[in-house]
């Protein structure tokens, strides 16, 4: 039989550990609960609408500047992101010397490590007026900035995770790969990536994941102008940086108020969906090992 | 293709190479960067100093202390409680349903943009447990980011420990708890060090989820409870950066510097803990 106290203490272990589907299910309802007086039917309009007018007379809060914004971003950041993630990926894994690769393994780390407003100060000092001569523009706050600097930080999630699917292939389909004649570089494109595509597929989700949700260099590098985006190199404002920049000046309750809510709850969805698609992924690939 | 596969390989591999040099110099530039432009400032007296003149002379002082409290608070609640949940998961849970969700939750907490923490943070802690913008409320929502971490590495750290050493001590008539307590955390101690440290590095660079919870454009004391607002390094390289014209711009590089100085000193202590501890088992 077991003693009380032993008990006592596993189910507080146990009470812990529900902390964490605790802690989601109550960002959900507050996200939700914040987000619903401006959920009723008579406002769809106002929120479908085209344009973020948000202090207007007659406000507006159409979300679509801001979501395109951050997919615009987020795009340009994962287009940069991705083949030079998945390169060094493939090179810390398969290629570089161990020694090489204990370096730049935790090289990688405090690239990822530098706090996001550093890198966006960085970008804003250095990257902008970059950007504003080379394309001859008024200004080099824009897009591309923000992709620019988002693609540093979703490089060390994806080489991560990428490294770590490449990594895990089993030797077998390697050797068996070069015994057939194939070159080292046949068997990676061949064998081994395919192999791994869905680690490295669940390390883009992720870099995703975290380009979309990312909110200080965002917002301090892409001019914060709400507008629906036709280029690269025109002033943008995510859904992140819209809350983060009104947030602190709206009234509580006002339809602003929760009109940031219902942006928050979007970007909440579209993390959470994004995450769960990586899990899945990611755990199909350890169920086949 | 034109080319034999053995050019095409090592063209290849050049390419590699490059994405690789690519990284490297991004992270030198920015560090190399940074320390340029910043390193002239640092001194004992910016450190320790109050701001003057409207921000735009003086030190860094009470942004530094600021971190460092909400830091404290957010670890003196993530470690326990994640610590907690991480022997849950690994020494007690079976495979059921509770545990999957539980993991769900972690893996899904773990991706939630640190500006939606600010959301929560401001309606839950804020307004609703009427902690207004305080230490409190801040290092709350800081702590629900880090649990992920604490989590995930402790998890990791207990499950590293091998099953022989458990059956010997309940062999020898130790209960569970015992076990776990004597024998199981000692043994997981630099693991759950490192992800505390990681867990801290990542709570003081954060800037979002402070931003309508804890932090303050300037003060001009320092704060004396838990329900003070602080100024914080991550927001006051912000506002340097983007709301006080005029200001020595140094400043905002010497707070980047100090910065990115403690977060990546933190991450680097970490890093040696594993190193040695990894030596050591293998």
């Amino acid at each position: 039989m077991k003693k009380f106290g032993e008990l006592m203490i596993e189910k507080l272990l146990l009470v812990s550990s529900a902390m964490a589907i605790v802690v989601i299910l109550l960002i959900f309802l507050f996200l939700f609960k914040e987000a619903l007086p401006l959920l009723t039917p008579d406002n769809w309009s106002r929120l479908l609408s085209t344009n973020w007018y948000p202090n207007a007379a007659n406000p507006e809060f159409g979300l679509l500047p801001l979501l395109l914004s951050s997919l615009l971003i987020t795009f340009g950041a994962i287009a940069i992101a991705v083949p030079v993630g998945i390169a060094t990926a493939i090179y810390l894994a398969e290629i570089a010397h161990p020694k090489i690769r204990e370096i730049l393994k935790p090289a990688i780390e405090i690239l990822a490590g530098i706090p996001s407003v550093v890198l966006g100060f960085f970008a804003l000092v250095a990257i902008v007026p970059w950007v504003r001569t080379y394309f001859e523009l008024n200004t080099g706050l824009t897009a591309l900035t923000g992709s620019l600097i988002l693609a540093v930080m979703a490089l060390p999630t994806i080489v991560t995770v990428a490294e770590d699917a490449i990594s895990s292939v089993p030797d077998r389909y390697k050797a068996a790969s070069l015994s057939l004649g194939a070159t080292h570089w046949q068997t990676i494109v061949r064998a081994i990536v395919p192999a791994a595509l869905s680690g490295i597929t669940a390390g883009i989700m992720l870099g995703i994941g975290r380009a979309i949700g990312e909110t200080m260099a965002v917002m301090m590098v892409t001019g914060n102008a709400a507008v629906i985006p036709d280029s690269f190199l025109v002033p943008v404002r995510t859904m992140t940086a819209t809350i983060a920049a009104e947030m602190g000046e709206v009234p509580r309750g006002s339809n602003h108020y929760h009109a940031l809510f219902v942006v928050g709850l979007v970007l909440f969805a579209i993390t959470f969906t994004i995450n769960l698609i990586a899990d899945t992924v990611r755990r199909r690939l350890q169920e086949v090992e | 293709m034109g080319f034999s596969p053995k050019t095409t390989e090592k063209i290849a591999f050049m390419l590699l190479r490059l994405a690789v040099l690519f990284i490297v110099v991004i992270l030198l530039t920015i560090i190399g960067y940074l320390v340029k432009n910043g390193l002239s400032i640092i001194s004992w007296e910016f450190i320790t100093s109050m701001p003057r003149r409207g921000m735009t002379a003086g030190g860094i002082w009470p942004a530094i202390l600021g971190t460092v409290y909400l830091v404290s608070g957010t670890i003196a609640v993530a470690l326990p409680l994640g610590v907690m949940a991480a022997i849950y998961l690994t020494e007690y849970a079976g495979d059921n349903f509770f545990t999957r969700l539980v993991r769900l939750a972690v893996v899904n907490l773990a991706g939630v943009p640190s500006i939606v923490f600010g959301l929560f943070g401001l309606g839950f802690f804020v307004i609703m447990l009427g902690f207004g913008a305080s230490i409190l409320a801040g290092s709350l929502t800081l702590a629900i980011m880090v649990l992920p971490i604490i989590i995930t590495t402790t998890e990791e750290a207990l499950k590293n420990v091998p099953a022989a050493y458990r059956q010997a001590s309940l062999a020898l008539g130790a209960t569970k708890w015992q076990t776990i307590w004597r024998i199981v955390l000692p043994q997981a101690l630099p693991g759950i060090m490192t992800g505390s440290i990681l867990g801290i590095s990542r709570a003081a660079g954060e800037t979002a989820p402070i931003l309508f919870t804890a932090a303050a454009f300037f003060l001009p004391r320092l704060p004396g409870s838990i329900f003070d607002q602080v100024m914080a390094l991550p927001y006051h390289l912000y506002i340097m950066a983007t709301q006080v014209p005029g200001a020595d711009p140094t400043i905002a590089y010497g707070t980047a510097l100090t910065l990115m100085a403690i977060v990546l000193g933190l991450n680097f202590t970490a890093v040696l803990i594993r190193l040695r501890f990894r030596k050591k088992t293998v």
